[in-house]
């Protein structure tokens, strides 16, 4: 049989879920530990209608989960500016802030709301960012986000990921549903869901699509997503599996797995369905492809050598090599955005965790404490790694920051939640 | 035995070939011979002949009915009493290796697919729940190849058979013991459109 004459097929895909979110319970976070060093800023409650989300709080809760900011309380203080002009910085000095965030929102005619923002230091008295926004109200949250991602970045010298997305697969009441939230678990939309399990779903690099794995047809095919349309194509659906789809990080093509009637091997495949490569032959479980950042290598897990490893083989092919050595059981490598350092799931004693190798220095460190943590995916700016967890026997998400200080689980009451992926900046 | 015996002889079983291949044309499930059949070397010895089998394969032709599943109880897939309603296959942690005691249910199968040449097998490989789900899903895979190839040296071809794995996926959540865990070790066997 001829492996390469599958037909890709289009299809106009209405999700009936797709539009209607209301019913959806967000993800509650849950905050532990923290940078040596937070920032201290003061984040005055914006001059704002009182029936609108309150952009402050959304702000003020974003830069308390990065673990960096010490967000004061406000409450002591008598003024409530809104503009940089109206500011007493003797005020905000004696509340030991060094920064302090000023805003508003205007209802505008035409169902138009302007948001505007001002970022000042308060011991030099001087404006460090402003920025005014026309949106529709639906876009409050999203630029609460943004606003945060503007004071991060400022005041860190990093950039921002409040403003991101994440991807996750919720199972509640025998069905399975692919949803995606903003970054802080708010706003959950269904992609797609099914009566059979969907895992392994992985964002285009520009934040349009997702690819994932679906069992509707009672075995595993790989299908890619339009988030605005709903359209779905069938990337993979040849004998046997198809599964542990990777886009390479121009998004033209993705690293897949497929067993036509033997083992797990790699393949590449074009976006739209054409040109399917076969990556790595072996007599052993080759799988879970991911691409170097600069998309020479897809590093990968196999059992050739006895025990599952994780290996590189170049990206147009050739002979694999072995990446770890530590440790009997290493699996799912995914890369931090810079390239220096590759994320893991290691057997730890019997528990599987999230693992961080540095590349240079090949030292690991171990990052999570669960028993069956899976699906490790760093935020777009490699400070933070969102994982799967279990809390009391149902699945749940957790993050932590890359140096394993800071701390956080995101849970939905009900819900059974699993394989994240971290979503990219999107402008 | 002289020449004109022989041709007779042959002449007769030539016929006999053509009668058979006339039969073969007709949409049939044999009457499930190689179901009843409980002795599993019979299958296993002899693969190759189960196609050319005589006589006694045409009878059962007219009983067969293609689109009606109406009766359940005709149908030796569904047949409670029926090997060929037994579906899994289980396996020890970390292996795939089948084992003896399912041999009479892969000899069973092995028969009717050998006996039906539009049937069409798949078998669907399960893991535990340790581990990530990805390399599960490999896993599974693997312990569906082994018991494709059990198949396929009882003369079951490719053609015929799908492998495939749900992982994890099938998994009961939660498992505190080893008798859960390896309830999730399995292979099921299906068959298509079923």
């Amino acid at each position: 049989m001829n492996i390469f004459r599958h037909a890709v097929a289009f299809t106009a895909f209405l999700i009936t879920s797709f539009v209607t979110t209301a019913s959806n319970a967000a993800l509650e976070i849950e905050i532990s530990g923290g940078s040596a060093q937070q920032i201290p800023i003061a984040i005055v409650p914006f001059g704002q209608a009182g029936n609108l989300a309150k952009v402050s709080d959304i702000v003020g809760a974003d830069l308390r989960r990065s673990g960096l900011f010490r967000v004061l309380e406000t409450g002591g203080v008598a003024s409530r500016p809104t503009d940089l002009a109206q500011v007493k910085y003797g005020e905000w000095a004696a509340l030991q802030a060094q920064a302090l965030v000023v805003g508003s929102v205007e209802t505008l005619p035409g169902n138009r709301l302007r948001v505007n923002f001002k970022l000042a230091d308060v011991l030099k008295q001087t404006q460090l960012a402003g920025l005014e926004y026309n949106i529709a109200p639906n876009q409050l949250r999203m630029t609460a986000h943004k606003i945060a991602d503007v004071i991060y970045q400022k005041l860190t010298g990093e950039a921002g990921i409040f403003a991101s997305r994440i991807a996750y697969i919720n199972k509640s009441k025998g069905r399975y549903a692919l949803q995606v939230a903003d970054a802080d678990g708010e706003n959950p939309q269904t992609v797609v869901s099914s009566n059979e399990p969907i895992i392994s779903p992985a964002w285009s690099p520009d934040g349009s699509k997702i690819a994932y794995v679906s069992f509707e047809k009672k075995k595993p095919i790989i299908f890619v997503q339009s988030l605005m349309t709903g359209q779905r194509l069938t990337l993979a659906s040849f004998k046997g599996n198809n599964s542990a789809p990777a886009w390479s990080p121009d998004g033209s093509k993705l690293a897949i797995v497929l067993t036509h009637a033997a083992n797990s091997q790699l393949y590449t495949i074009n976006a739209d369905g054409t040109g399917l490569k076969q990556l790595t032959k072996s007599s052993a479980i080759d799988t879970e492809p991911a691409w170097s950042p600069d998309a020479k290598w897809v590093y990968f897990s196999s059992d050739r050598g006895g025990r599952p490893q994780i290996y590189k083989v170049s990206s147009i092919g050739g002979e694999a090599q072995r990446v770890t050595f530590e440790g009997t059981y290493n699996l799912s490598p995914r890369f931090s955005p810079d390239g220096k350092s590759l994320a893991m799931i290691r057997n730890d004693g019997g528990k599987f965790r999230v693992a961080l190798q540095d590349l240079t220095s090949g030292q690991v460190q171990i990052l999570s404490e669960g028993a069956q943590d899976e699906s490790p995916s760093f935020a777009p700016n490699g400070r933070v790694l969102l994982y799967a967890t279990r809390i009391g026997g149902r699945g749940a998400l957790a993050a932590v920051s890359s140096d394993g200080r800071v701390k956080q689980r995101l849970s939905e009451s009900g819900g059974d939640i699993r394989e994240p992926a971290w979503g990219p900046l999107l402008n | 035995m002289n020449k004109g015996m022989m041709n007779k002889k042959l002449l007769g079983s030539l016929l006999l070939a053509v009668m058979l291949t006339a039969c073969k044309s007709t949409p049939m499930v044999d009457k499930p011979a190689g179901v009843e059949d409980k002795s599993p070397s019979a299958a296993a010895t002899k693969p190759a002949d189960a196609a050319g089998a005589p006589v006694a394969d045409t009878s059962g032709v007219k009983e067969v009915v293609i689109d009606s599943n109406a009766n359940a109880g005709a149908n030796p897939l569904k047949d409670p009493n029926n090997i060929l309603s037994k579906r899994n296959i289980y396996f020890d942690f970390d292996s795939d290796a089948v084992k003896a005691e399912f041999r009479p249910l892969i000899e069973a199968h092995a028969k009717y697919l050998l006996a039906n040449s539009n049937a069409k097998l798949i078998l669907q490989g399960n893991t535990d729940e340790r581990g990530t789900r990805e390399y599960n899903l490999s896993l599974g895979q693997r312990r569906s190849v082994s018991v494709k190839k059990s198949f396929n040296l009882l003369g079951v071809q490719d053609k015929q058979i799908e492998t495939v794995s749900f992982g994890e996926e099938k998994a009961s959540p939660n498992c505190a013991d080893e008798n859960c865990h390896q309830a999730n070790r399995r292979v099921d066997v299906a068959y298509e459109n079923e």
